[in-house]
This record gives C-alpha cells, sequence and structure tokens, in this order.
C-alpha cells in the first residue's frame, strides 16, 4: 500500500508545467488534488515514473463567470466551486458536487481533476456532458478547446494526450427558464454511484420546451439523453431511458436493477428538476 | 538508484518541523514514522475509512491521500494538537462524556473532523451532524454516541 518511487516535479507556472510534460510524455501523470490518483498509486495500479504536481500553480486556482460560462480553473477544489458566489449562475454544479464522496475530500480534490479521471461514476462528468460544456487543453505547442461531446472517450479515458494539461472546464450558465437536479442511488452516501442521472428542463411551449439527461454509472462514458418527447409522462419516460441503457452488472448491482434505476432515476431527476 | 529526497517543511500543530523525505512519502506516514505523531492512524490507506484525518491548513484532509512533498508550506493540526495546555477540548470531553469512542482506532479521525465540522457550522442538526461524520467509519460504536458528542460539543 506505498506507491512506487517516482520524480517529483513542481512547476511554478503553468509554461514551465507544459514545458515539462513535453519532455517526459506518457511516463509523467499530473497531481491535482490526488484524491482518485494517490490511491491508484498506493495501490499500485498505477505507477508512473514521473508526477507533475501542479498544486502551485496559483494562476489555475479560480472560479468565475465569463462569456455565458462557469469557468472552473484547475486548481479551483470541489468545496471552492461549491462555496463561491460565480457557481450559482449553474445550480446544476452545486446539486451534483454534494454527491461526490465527502466533504474531506471535496477540500482537497478538484473539479477539472475529477472530469480528466473520466470516472464512468463521475459526477461532473454528467455536469459537463448535459450542459455540452468543455475542457481547456493547453500544451507546449498551444492549447485547444474540446466539447464535452469529444472529450470522454472511455473509462478512465479523456480526449488529454501526455503533454497537455487541463486547464480550465467550462460550464455554461443556466439558460433563461432552465431548472436542473441530480439524483443518484449509493450504497451508502458519498460513495460510488451504482447510477446517477443529471436532468436539465427547460419550461416553454413547442421549440423552447427541453428536456436532457446524462446518466452515470451505466456506460463507459456519460450518457445523454434528449427526453423532451416523452418528459411529460412517467411511464413514457421511463420505458425510453430502459431502452436506451445497456449497463454491465458488477457486485455492487446487476444490469437488470441498474436498467430499472436509470428508468427510476430519470423520471425522479425530471420531476425534481420541473419542480425546481 | 537511490531515491531522491526532499526538504519537506511544515508547521505541526504550531511547531515548525522539517523532514527530509521521498517524494512518494504520505503526509500520514511523515507524521507517524518521521514525526512520532503516532495519534494519527492508518486504516486503509486509500481514502475510505477517514482514520488519518488531519486539518491541512484547518480544514479536514486525508494524510493518507496526500504526499507531504506536496504540502511544503502548510500548516497541519493532528490529534495531538487538539487539546489546548493540556486541557482537552470541547469535542473530545464529548466524546468522553458520551461514551464517543470504544477501541478507539477510528477516534482521532472523528475528533479532527469533527473540530473543523462545528467551526463551519457551530449548530448542527441531528441530521447534519450525520452528515458531518459521514466520511468517517467506525467499527465499534454504531455512531449513535458520535453523534450525541457532536451535539454536546456544539452545545457546550
Amino acid at each position: 500500500m506505498k506507491p512506487a518511487p517516482f520524480e517529483y516535479h513542481r512547476p511554478a507556472t503553468v509554461a514551465e508545467a507544459v514545458a515539462v510534460m513535453a519532455e517526459l510524455g506518457d511516463t509523467a501523470k499530473v497531481l491535482a488534488g490526488g484524491q482518485s490518483l494517490v490511491p491508484m498509486l498506493s495501490m499500485r495500479l498505477a505507477a508512473p515514473d514521473h508526477l507533475v504536481d501542479i498544486n502551485r500553480l496559483a494562476e489555475l486556482d479560480y472560479v468565475r463567470v465569463a462569456d455565458g460560462a462557469v469557468k472552473v480553473g484547475a486548481l479551483a477544489r470541489h468545496r471552492d466551486v461549491e462555496r463561491r458566489a460565480a457557481s450559482a449562475a449553474q445550480p446544476l454544479l452545486g446539486q451534483a458536487l454534494r454527491l461526490v464522496a465527502h466533504p474531506t475530500i471535496r477540500n482537497r480534490g478538484t473539479t477539472v481533476g475529477s472530469i480528466v479521471h473520466a470516472d464512468p461514476a463521475g459526477e461532473l462528468t454528467a455536469v459537463l456532458a448535459v450542459l455540452g460544456g468543455s475542457v481547456r487543453l493547453v500544451s507546449a505547442g498551444g492549447e485547444r478547446v474540446v466539447p464535452a461531446a469529444d472529450f470522454f472517450l472511455g473509462p478512465l479515458e479523456s480526449a488529454t494526450r501526455p503533454d497537455e494539461l487541463a486547464v480550465e472546464v467550462s460550464f455554461p450558465v443556466a439558460a433563461d427558464g432552465a431548472s436542473s437536479a441530480f439524483v443518484e442511488v449509493a450504497r451508502r452516501h458519498g460513495d460510488y454511484a451504482v447510477c446517477g442521472v443529471a436532468a436539465v428542463v427547460r419550461r416553454g411551449s413547442g421549440k423552447k420546451a427541453e428536456a436532457r439527461l446524462a446518466l452515470i454509472s451505466v456506460a463507459a462514458t456519460p450518457l445523454v439523453l434528449d427526453v423532451t418527447m416523452v418528459a411529460n409522462s412517467d411511464d413514457a419516460l421511463r420505458a425510453y431511458v430502459t431502452g436506451q441503457v445497456e449497463p454491465s452488472g458488477d457486485i455492487h448491482a446487476s444490469a437488470d436493477y441498474r436498467r430499472h434505476l436509470a428508468g427510476v432515476l430519470a423520471v425522479r431527476a425530471v420531476r425534481e428538476a420541473q419542480a425546481a | 538508484m537511490t531515491e531522491a529526497v526532499h526538504d519537506v517543511r511544515l508547521r505541526v500543530n504550531g511547531v515548525p518541523r522539517e523532514v527530509n523525505v521521498p517524494a512518494r512519502r504520505l503526509l500520514s506516514d511523515v507524521l507517524r514514522h518521521d514525526l512520532q505523531l503516532t495519534g494519527t492512524h492508518v486504516g486503509c490507506e486509500h481514502g475510505v475509512c477517514g482514520a488519518c484525518t488531519v486539518l491541512l491548513d484547518g480544514a479536514p484532509v486525508r494524510s493518507c491521500l496526500l504526499f507531504a512533498v506536496a504540502v511544503d508550506g502548510h500548516e497541519v493540526t493532528t490529534v495531538e494538537g487538539l487539546a489546548e495546555d493540556g486541557e482537552m477540548s470541547a469535542v473530545q470531553r464529548a466524546f468522553e462524556n458520551c461514551h464517543g469512542l470504544q477501541c478507539g482506532f477510528c477516534t482521532p479521525g472523528f475528533l479532527t473532523t469533527i473540530t473543523a465540522g462545528l467551526r463551519e457550522n457551530r449548530n448542527p442538526t441531528r441530521a447534519e451532524a450525520r452528515e458531518m461524520i459521514a466520511g468517517n467509519l467506525c467499527r465499534c460504536t454504531g455512531y449513535q454516541n458520535i453523534v450525541k458528542a457532536v451535539l454536546e460539543a456544539a452545545g457546550s
């Protein structure tokens, strides 16, 4: 239960960090909050030759609203995101964050790190996916912005290349008339979700009305579903969602139970969002 | 190959300390092995049990999920730092009064978590008290008396 030896790098600026990462390539991992990485190192599920510690990059410690989005820097801890006023511009953030592990973990874990980690059970991956947000990646060669739909590639796999540092995630602010909810079932509060659903609904008639979901723990990546056409009937919504998911079973839940949960939680999430 | 070591300066329970450790040394191990502060207990060593919880700049964190080198220059409070002038703190007294511990293995993590939790919320409801300790595991007490201790410490 001790990590294998690694060489430690502590850059002071983003420019320094990406220069080091360009040199080290896939022999390095980035250390931000470490709340997922350190257990993997301790259990030796990962044993990188180098760790690039970004905890001194004060320039990435921010949460602010700009260009119609809540922008979260790579050093903002979950608790900062929960507390800072800027997050109120997208209430789904707070609704999801209260389900992310426990406050003690949220004191150290970072929101951007959680997204880059791309855990299929990660609540924030669903938030980014359902809102259609994006991730800003910087490398020594320049920078690019990857939309959520292209960011999650598989379990624990994102579009971030080894020489790229995810410096910021953008969560679009809530649209006029939009409301949201995040519901999940976990074995214990704070545990990995057996199934979870983020819902965003928008009231209105005709083309304005909208209901979108993102589900976690039922697929390799967050599953986004447009349920606008079935959102007004519990039965239709449940049937549609259970027909769209192909979960796998594990020691915590069978595939059938997960599918059942997906339908039930989808209805709950949409109704809760409509009531919000 | 000899492993590189790093100079790490910490302020632990108000006292400046300096250790020379490999980058992979966990904060929990620095506290216990290098600084002989064995009050911080190590249970699961992967962030689940909460026994190793310490305060980093006042906020509870898992010391088994931090590399000491990554918190160089910061302030750490362990269970040894909760008493003042040899007198137990309000939270510690409440644990004694309410029988909030049996074997005591998990207790340091509860005490640090609750100390910080009550600073943030001086008057928790029973539900908030349960939420406050939800990230810490205890295999003896069944938690009832720990919740009582939180409420008593809040009222004192």
